[in-house]
């Protein structure tokens, strides 16, 4: 199925939480914050947060800034 | 010498800048980007003396290199983090990257720019006030980035900031302080910590805001862009203890005319002013 990660089309496997999909890329969960169709999803909650087909995913990390 | 002091020979109160239940030593808070490298950064960050560094909130590039995050190189013991808005037009967006901010670092804090344009990147008074009611509803602390105006500063105050930023002069501009005045009034308007935040240009300005009695400066430009941001770096640093001092020292009252500071008595013969120019 598919969603749309930061603005861009991407394929997942039904049935996959939040929490699995960050670890699949690689990433570090507590360095990146997530919403799910424009609303925060919290760090303890990923697992319970199933994606859908067509979910707006707005995945942010921390760059430099003043 | 009576009136010497503006304050009717009261010194300003000393008081610590506690942000976020914190209190920090060093006055002066330093952004975190447009710098060379990671090391200069680094560098820049220890030379400033500073204990509170602002960093912002962008979308995971996927096609960068994952897994080198400025938190690698920020070492959280020693420097307290403040996540910005920055690039929020709306209050709405703001809001929405305050959330995320604070579920990824886990921290209250937030310094909160609703933006109005891109040109003059000033903060949008309305939707910053929005804003700030809203997140200090949520339970966040809300360092509001402002402009000079004192009565918007009351009035983000009243929809509850933490502490209040105003603008110097516009981001990045290097003009320092447009409206000194202003940020007089503003300090006496308002009890929360009032940072100067955004138009410094060089170590001087940075004095002269601290001289009127803010309690901090936020800065980032002036130093990455600088030539030797290292030493800027430090300059910044001495700047801003040195215009504390003068601020707590309790300065002498500006006047037009000149104010001998050795004796007019015991001169020599013939010497000192000609007859007619003696005061009566």
């Amino acid at each position: 199925m598919e969603i749309l990660v930061n603005g861009r089309a991407e394929q997942v496997e039904p049935g996959t939480n939040l929490a699995q999909w960050i670890a699949g890329k690689g990433l570090h969960p507590q360095q990146v914050a997530i919403e799910v169709n424009q609303a925060l999803v919290p760090r303890d909650q990923r697992e319970q947060v199933v994606l859908q087909p067509g979910d707006r995913v707005e995945m942010v990390s921390l760059v430099g800034g003043g | 010498m009576q009136g010497l002091h503006p304050m009717g020979g009261e010194l300003p109160l000393e008081r610590p800048l506690v942000l976020g239940g914190r209190t920090f030593s060093s006055r002066l808070l330093v952004g975190t980007g447009k710098y060379a490298s990671h090391q200069e950064m680094k560098d820049v960050l220890a030379l400033s003396g500073t204990q509170l560094v602002t960093v912002a909130i962008r979308r995971v590039n996927f096609d960068a290199q994952l897994g080198t995050s400025i938190l690698d190189h920020l070492d959280r013991e020693r420097y307290a983090l403040l996540p910005n808005t920055a690039g929020c037009y709306t209050a709405r967006d703001a809001v929405r990257t305050a959330m995320l901010a604070r579920d990824l670092l886990q921290t209250d804090l937030v310094k909160l720019e609703v933006l109005g344009d891109p040109r003059t990147l000033l903060p949008d008074p309305v939707g910053t006030l929005e804003a700030t009611a809203e997140l200090a509803r949520a339970g966040f602390q809300v360092l509001a980035y402002t402009s000079d105006d004192p009565r918007l500063a009351v009035r983000l105050v009243e929809a509850g900031a933490h502490s209040v930023m105003p603008a110097g002069s516009p981001i990045g501009s290097g003009r320092g302080l447009a409206n000194p005045s202003n940020l007089r009034i503003l300090r006496e308007l308002v009890s929360v910590p009032m940072v100067v935040d955004a138009g410094i240009g060089t170590a001087s300005h940075v004095a002269q805001a601290m001289e009127l009695g803010a309690d901090a400066v936020l800065l980032n430009s002036a130093i990455a862009g600088a030539l030797d941001p290292r030493r800027m770096a430090k300059a910044m640093a001495a700047a801003c203890e040195a215009g504390r001092d003068a601020y707590l020292a309790g300065r002498i009252p500006e006047r037009l005319y000149a104010n001998a500071s050795s004796p007019e008595e015991g001169l020599i013969e013939e010497a000192g002013p000609a007859p007619e120019q003696r005061p009566q």
